[in-house]
């Protein structure tokens, strides 16, 4: 009975938790992604980059905080310095729409040009994070590190496995609830919510009722921006800051917008969840798990691991792979949001 | 070309003469150099967008298989690895054909409601038959001499060679990627190409057995003479007293030339070949397609096998291009393959050379490359000028003056920008 408990803890300390928080933090960009598909109608390859600078004007201000010695221990004070980073990446956001992307959404441009064009933002982006913070690591996480220890879990059980829970990744799954919910609940309930809808299930039709799609537009940007900032942060705080991770982080955010079914926000959260559980799951040794689960004869030899973690990020890829050939709209049909 | 295109090369050409008096002409040849093979990527990516229409964002990837085949072409073939793990190499390849052709097979004779599942079956098996083979034998190959060799090493040939298997490397994965990928709408085939070539780059940088991985293979054999080799020659000790030149930097300067010879002839080729498909009824069946693609179905085209014959063509060209830069730099190092230089770089070229236009294409590899490395010193030089009244220690001047190298991704971003708003066409026009 303990073998059992012991895999479980196992299982739970090395995928279920890690996965969870990286699969929340994949689905909060993928809803950005998403959202600017739908109403936008493009890729946005500069999205990466959105979250890298939401997320490094966030870190500035937290330096700043606690230079000032202002902070909300045991919380990281980076949550007080967040509004800051989403403010500027809104602005970011919406100065990028007014000078780049409006000209051609006035022309009716194909959705390829307006991805090429995006490539520019991103290339404009990168450069001006890595002028500002640098290309390295910065740690900006501060507050309590752990929930519950490796340590403690055992004393308290009695267990031979460990279970250690971050702060950060509590907090993630936290944020990311509270965030979703909010933004479902306004895209069901309110006017301009109903307006994004109409505008991303058909454009002509909305223009016809009424809809002012300046605002639409505005208002993608602003979700968007928000969403993008706080999905930087909070990988940021669960691993570190580096500009390059967020430019590979590109990736499987998109991987998971398109295995979700484009333009639908509740797939989005499921590709993210989807992608974050098939990168961990396949990468992880299985060795010790089955050493508790089986009987002694039947120890496995190697580790057990289905694909090096080298290949962690190979992992959304194939599966994004195989989605497109299978079922190229997603696991939720339809390009509505 | 026209007068305008003429124009804009021989503005680039004073301006590398300018570096090679300015800076050095050591310097000048390191940028014609690398712009000549930027020239053929980018020329590889205009078959693609410009002919076809194709957004194709993993160039990288094909790039890596290029410079991949080089190392596999010519390293001397490491027999005790061979020894050690050949077989069971060979076995895991007997066994991925095998799993293919049975994947093929349940595609085509399992009924409807048993396939999908049948395939996932056969997936998994195969799998697991291609690891347990594979697994040892890469073991034992990567624990012979690891510090040293631990690969399988290549074929020992001359590098020339892998130019145009390189190509056929590329060709081959196009094919096999083309015939997956295109079905899809454009922006879907950009992710989906810029995924697989991530998957290329995992797999040339992680499996060492292949090429070593990150621990880098160097040294590869030169089309070229050594420079000390050069230097210890009696005739170009003579020329260069003739000549009244130091040996040592003439030595060099003679080496990049005759790169630049090489590149210069395949460029020549490639553009020949290029010239003429455009011009050619498939050109103009090409542009027909990329330019409504409804009507040229309804001509009779078949429009998907045209598009995976361009796509193979385009990344033959890219894989070419990548096996002449890993010559060129004589060591892979698959860590050093970033999308940002080796894909998004090279779309800059095409957007800004011109779209459609080979010679665009080509005008725009110089002048992207040139710009790319020319930004470093411009971008020094800008903020040393920002920076004059600061304070000397002043912590805004030090941070300016390090992140100076920076200004180049903004640069391109906005060079980028910039045509796509007011020139979209380029620099030289499609015609």
């Amino acid at each position: 009975m303990t073998d059992v408990l012991n895999a479980l803890v196992l299982i739970t300390n090395f995928v279920i938790v890690p996965a969870t928080a990286y699969g929340a933090q994949l689905a909060l960009g993928a809803l950005g992604v998403t959202l600017i598909f739908g109403i936008l109608r493009f890729a946005n390859f500069a999205h990466g980059e959105l979250m890298a600078f939401g997320a490094m004007v966030t870190i500035l201000c937290t330096w700043l905080l606690q230079s000032m010695g202002v902070g909300i221990a045991p919380l990281p004070t980076a949550l007080l310095a967040l509004p800051f980073g989403i403010l500027a990446a809104i602005a970011m956001a919406l100065v990028t729409d007014r000078a780049v992307y409006r000209f051609y959404r006035v022309k009716r441009a194909a959705p390829i040009i307006l991805a090429i064009v995006s490539v520019g933002v991103m290339f404009v982006m990168a450069g001006l994070i890595r002028f500002i913070i640098g290309p390295n690591d910065q740690s900006f996480a501060d507050g309590a590190r752990f929930l519950i220890r490796a340590g403690e879990f055992k004393q308290m059980t009695g267990l031979n496995e460990g279970l250690a829970i971050k702060q950060s990744q509590l907090l993630t799954v936290v944020i990311a609830v509270v965030v979703v919910v909010a933004l479902f609940w306004f895209l069901q309930k309110t006017r301009s919510g109903k307006a994004m809808r109409a505008y991303s299930d058909n454009e002509d039709l909305a223009l016809l009722s009424g809809i002012d799609p300046a605002r639409v537009v505005m208002i993608t940007w602003i979700i968007a921006a928000t969403l993008a900032t706080i999905a930087g942060v909070l990988y940021g705080l669960d691993k570190t800051f580096k500009p390059f991770i967020y430019m590979q982080l590109l990736l499987p955010v998109f991987a998971a917008a398109i295995v979700g079914g484009v333009g639908q926000p509740v797939g989005a959260i499921l590709g993210g969840f989807v992608i974050a559980f098939s990168e961990v799951t396949i990468t992880y040794a299985y060795k010790k798990f089955i050493t508790y689960l089986a009987p002694e004869s039947w120890a496995p030899e190697g580790l057990v691991q289905l694909l090096s973690t080298d290949y962690k990020f190979a992992v959304s890829f194939i599966i994004l792979v195989a989605v497109l050939l299978i079922r190229p709209t997603g696991i939720i049909r339809g390009k509505v949001i | 070309m026209t007068r305008q295109g003429a124009f804009y090369f021989a503005i680039m050409a004073l301006l590398l003469v300018a570096v090679g008096i300015g800076q050095s002409w050591n310097v000048a040849l390191g940028i014609l150099n690398l712009c000549l093979i930027s020239a053929i990527m980018s020329l590889g990516v205009n078959i693609q967008w410009g002919y076809a229409g194709l957004f194709n964002v993993g160039i990288m990837g094909f790039a890596a298989l290029g410079g991949l085949t080089a190392v596999l072409v010519s390293m001397p073939p490491i027999t005790e690895a061979w020894d050690a793990g050949g077989t069971g190499i060979g076995a895991a390849l007997l066994s991925l054909l095998a799993t293919i052709t049975a994947i093929v097979l349940v595609r085509r004779y399992v009924p409807d409601y048993l396939r999908f599942w049948v395939t996932v079956i056969t997936v998994i098996a195969g799998f697991f038959l291609i690891r347990g083979l594979l697994d040892p034998a890469v073991d034992r190959i990567e624990s012979v001499n690891p510090a040293h060799t631990g690969y399988l090493g290549g074929m020992g040939l001359p590098i020339l060679f892998s130019w145009v298997l390189g190509g056929f490397v590329a060709a081959g994965a196009a094919w096999l990627i083309g015939k997956i990928a295109l079905g899809l709408r454009s922006d879907y085939l950009a992710i989906a190409t810029l995924g697989i070539s991530e998957i290329i780059i995992a797999i040339v940088k992680y499996e060492e057995w292949l090429s070593r991985g990150v621990k880098n293979v160097t040294g590869l054999p030169r089309p070229v003479p050594y420079e000390i080799d050069l230097i210890g020659s009696d005739w170009f000790v003579g020329l260069t007293e003739w000549l009244g030149v130091e040996v040592a930097a003439s030595a060099s300067i003679l080496v990049k030339l005759s790169y630049a010879a090489l590149f210069l002839v395949v460029l020549a080729i490639i553009m020949w070949f290029s010239e003429r498909a455009l011009k050619s009824p498939w050109g103009r069946m090409m542009r027909a397609i990329r330019d409504n693609r409804e009507a040229a179905s309804a001509m009779g085209k078949d429009v998907t096998w045209r598009h995976l014959q361009v796509f193979v063509f385009g990344c033959a060209v890219c894989g070419v291009a990548g096996a002449m830069l890993t010559t060129l730099d004589g060591q892979l190092t698959p860590s050093g393959y970033i999308p940002l230089r080796y894909t998004f770089l090279i779309w800059v070229m095409v957007i800004i050379g011109g779209s459609g236009n080979n010679w665009g294409a080509v005008l725009g590899g110089f002048v992207i490359w040139f710009l790319w490395i020319e930004a470093e010193p411009l971008g020094n030089w800008l903020m040393q000028a920002i920076t004059l009244y600061m304070g000397e220690g002043n912590w805004l001047k030090q941070h300016l003056i390090a992140s100076a190298a920076y200004t180049r991704l903004i640069l391109m971003g906005g060079i980028l920008l910039v045509v796509m708003r007011f020139s979209p066409r380029g620099l030289i026009p499609e015609r």
